[in-house]
């Protein structure tokens, strides 16, 4: 069992938790991610570490409550607990002085490039991040990217904020103005991931993107998270999850990313049911 | 009875394990094998001739004393007789159902020479279950604790026995899984059909009885390192962690939605309960009045396979490159599947794998094979038939060729010695690594191979780490 020492939305639907995990948070490094399951008959889904504290013993995970079980992880308040919570797991980011990098977050996929920028920062880059959201209230950790980025766009897709238009358009215009880019990474919906890797394609900069297939163990045991990379078929799990975004089969990963969702719905709307009913009796 | 001739004791028949109807158990999860009664444990007991030299033991690779155990039995003594397992088995209720007792002490009966064998698999399984249906488990007291510590990684078959023979030799055991239940294979991958859970939870819980520490959601080489074990004041550790890494095909649309690896259908269904969705989350793909293909010939194709039909498959076929005398499955397995409508398409290769316009897996484009001549592994080699193919029609596939080693070790601990598969090399005869007070067996050693040879690993390997400890 792993407590929830605090927990508290950021955005609507996104929700950091501060998870007491003491060997996790002294081992993690950027880019990886554990793999959580909240009860008995529950699902085991995997998350990226996107920060730690090593003298509290926690870590901390952010979550969007899209499918009934990140819902589910959303509705845990502080002081309950998660039954099980593995990692860390997968590869750590590449991590060098490239010289300027630049780190894009989408949503919540900000928080899972939050780490990787801290640590580009620390291996001296100049780091840059692009943080968007649909509008204002969903572009999330702008003060904590303020402490660590060199410089720091947020974008929204309707001008509520910060500059008016996608993540891969504030981008353009950096390179447009002359700037010289040596690394990009990437960390969002699969549409924006796969846009960015062709807005950096024609310049031939470096440009990483960290994928979040469907995963069972997380450790190379199933295979279900694999992915085409390179025209080769690779384990997100344990050959990622950062893999070069000019190599990644997006089509691929989001029809397999996609192949559960009648079964999720299903499987929400009867958690709905229950939930509604449990309300009822009370 | 007991003073039956030796003429008197070859008239018995083989005796019967009593199982569900095929019919029936094909769309449930209960154990397929219902087990003998006494009576007719007792009666089976007596075919056994008590050989002056028991060559059946020779066959087993931990070496029960089965001549013993099997007089005991046909004694009636059957708590007598399970202990007298457990001298050399510590997981017996397990053995007696998945071991290929037919190709190891069977194989080896005297009786079986003339006869059918005696049906030894059937009486330790039937030994078992009498002592846990009966007395319960029993704990044994050890004394004589030695103060010295061991890390076990990974609590499957190898691991299991090995913990349990370290334990009762007086050390202090830790067993590192990375899931978040124990059992290895015996969880994730066995059926319940064949391996109900409930015994493996209960022969763990006899370890635990004895004392096994047993930590789970700890994914040894990144919680914790090798090195880090040997530094936070483990003595020794034994890698058991399986193959763990499940090959493809590499073929055309592999990747397509609709194929799986055998790991992550067993997975889903075993350890995540996905056929009791959505009571439980976790989904697998609704196979219901399809048709599921698994590609591959042996047990873990089997199980996969049952397993679809169960899930309300309309046609659930194996298919298989060779023909079914080379299928490395367990007869019983083959029987069984077949009386539950399984088919068999043999010597059939499969070139790709055809999707829908979403990407959904629709079919299987096969070529028809014959035999030439015997290849590398002293099999015929299959030969395909030139513009034999044709394709069928499939909704869901599993591929079921085996495994390969899993990268997680070796990434973490790379100053171990590692053959060019990625399994670590050991001393045959130890169980030792390169790394002093580091011995590894199971399928991370040898590749895919059986339950009970791994836990003969286990045994080697606890053997010769009490050794080791007796000299640091």
């Amino acid at each position: 069992m792993f407590k929830i020492l605090k927990a508290e939305f950021i955005a609507p639907s996104i929700k950091r938790f501060e998870i007491e995990a003491p060997k996790i948070a002294a081992k993690r490094k950027a880019g990886q991610f554990v793999i959580v399951r909240i009860n008995e008959t529950g699902e085991r889904i995997p998350l990226t570490i996107a920060d730690s504290d090593t003298i509290k013993g926690t870590i901390t995970i952010i979550v969007q409550g899209i499918g009934k079980t990140t819902k589910e992880l959303n509705n845990l308040s502080t002081g309950e607990f998660i039954l099980d919570l593995v990692g860390p797991l997968g590869k750590p980011s590449h991590i060098e002085n490239f010289g300027t990098a630049v780190s894009i977050g989408g949503g919540v996929g900000t928080a899972i490039a939050y780490p990787t920028a801290v640590a580009l920062k620390q291996a001296g880059n100049h780091t840059i991040s692009i943080i968007g959201g649909r509008s204002k209230e969903f572009v999330i950790l702008e003060n904590e990217m303020n402490e660590v980025c060199d410089e720091v766009f947020p974008t929204t897709d309707d001008g509520s904020y910060g500059f008016h238009g996608f993540v891969t358009q504030k981008l353009q215009s950096l390179i447009d103005s002359g700037r010289k880019i040596d690394f990009v990474l990437a960390i969002g919906p699969i549409p924006m991931m796969k846009a960015v890797a062709e807005t950096t394609r024609p310049y031939g900069i470096k440009t990483v993107v960290s994928l979040n297939p469907v995963m069972v163990d997380g450790t190379g045991m199933c295979g279900g998270c694999r992915a085409t990379v390179d025209n080769k078929t690779v384990f997100v799990c344990v050959d990622g999850p950062e893999f070069d975004a000019h190599l990644v089969d997006f089509e691929t990963l989001t029809r397999r990313n996609i192949a559960y969702r009648e079964m999720e719905s299903e499987s929400f709307e009867i958690h709905n049911c229950n939930l509604d009913k449990a309300i009822g009796e009370l | 009875m007991s003073d039956l001739s030796k003429k008197e004791r070859m008239k018995i028949p083989r005796q019967i394990m009593p199982e569900q109807d095929a019919l029936e158990r094909s769309s449930n999860f209960k154990e397929v094998n219902l087990g003998y009664t006494e009576e007719l444990a007792k009666m089976e007991a007596l075919r056994c001739l008590q050989c002056p030299k028991p060559v059946c033991v020779e066959g087993c690779p931990v070496g029960v004393k089965i001549d013993e155990f099997i007089k005991l039995v046909s004694e009636g003594d059957f708590l007598g007789a399970s202990a007298k397992i457990k001298e050399d088995n510590m997981l017996p209720a397990v053995c007696g159902r998945v071991c290929p007792q037919e190709e190891q002490c069977e194989a080896k009966c005297v009786v079986g020479k003339k006869g059918e064998s005696i049906a030894i698999g059937r009486l330790e399984r039937f030994v078992a279950d009498f002592e846990r249906n009966n007395v319960g488990l029993r704990t044994i007291e050890i004394k004589n604790k030695s103060g010295k510590k061991v890390a076990v990684v990974g609590s499957g078959p190898a691991g299991l026995s090995c913990a349990g023979d370290l334990v009762q030799m007086g050390h202090e055991v830790t067993v590192f899984e990375a899931l978040h239940e124990l059992g290895g294979v015996l969880i994730y991958g066995i059926p319940e059909f064949r391996l109900p859970k409930e015994i493996v939870k209960a022969e763990i819980d006899s370890l635990k009885n004895l004392g096994v520490d047993f930590k789970t959601n700890s994914v040894i080489g990144f919680t914790d390192t090798i090195d880090e074990l040997l530094k936070d004041g483990f003595d020794a550790v034994f890698i058991a962690v399986g193959a763990g890494l499940p090959n493809f095909m590499n073929l055309p649309g592999e990747n397509l939605n609709g194929v799986y690896s055998s790991n992550e259908f067993l997975t889903r269904v075993n350890l995540m309960k996905a056929y009791k969705f959505p009571e439980y989350d976790t989904p697998v793909f609704n196979v219901e009045g399809k048709n599921v293909a698994v590609f591959g010939g042996g047990n873990t194709a089997m199980d996969a396979v049952r397993t679809s039909k169960r899930l309300g498959a309309k046609n659930a076929f194996i298919i298989y490159r060779r023909s079914e005398a080379e299928m490395p499955a367990r007869k019983e397995e083959v029987h069984h599947a077949k009386q539950e409508g399984i088919e068999f398409l043999m010597l059939s290769n499969p070139n790709k794998f055809i999707g829908d316009e979403n990407g959904w897996l629709n079919g299987v484009e096969i070529t028809r094979m014959e035999l030439g001549e015997p290849d590398a592994s002293g099999r015929r080699r299959p030969v395909a038939i030139p513009n034999s193919e044709y394709v069928i029609d499939i909704d869901m596939a599993v591929i079921a060729i085996g495994n390969g080693s899993n990268p997680i070790i070796q990434q973490t601990t790379p100053d171990l010695g590692y053959n060019k598969w990625g399994n670590i090399v050991v001393d045959e005869e130890t169980m030792a690594t390169s790394k002093p007070g580091v011995f590894a067996g199971g399928d991370i050693v040898t590749g895919g191979a059986t339950v009970i040879l791994a836990m003969g690993a286990g045994r080697k390997a606890a053997k010769s780490i009490d050794e080791y400890l007796k000299t640091i």
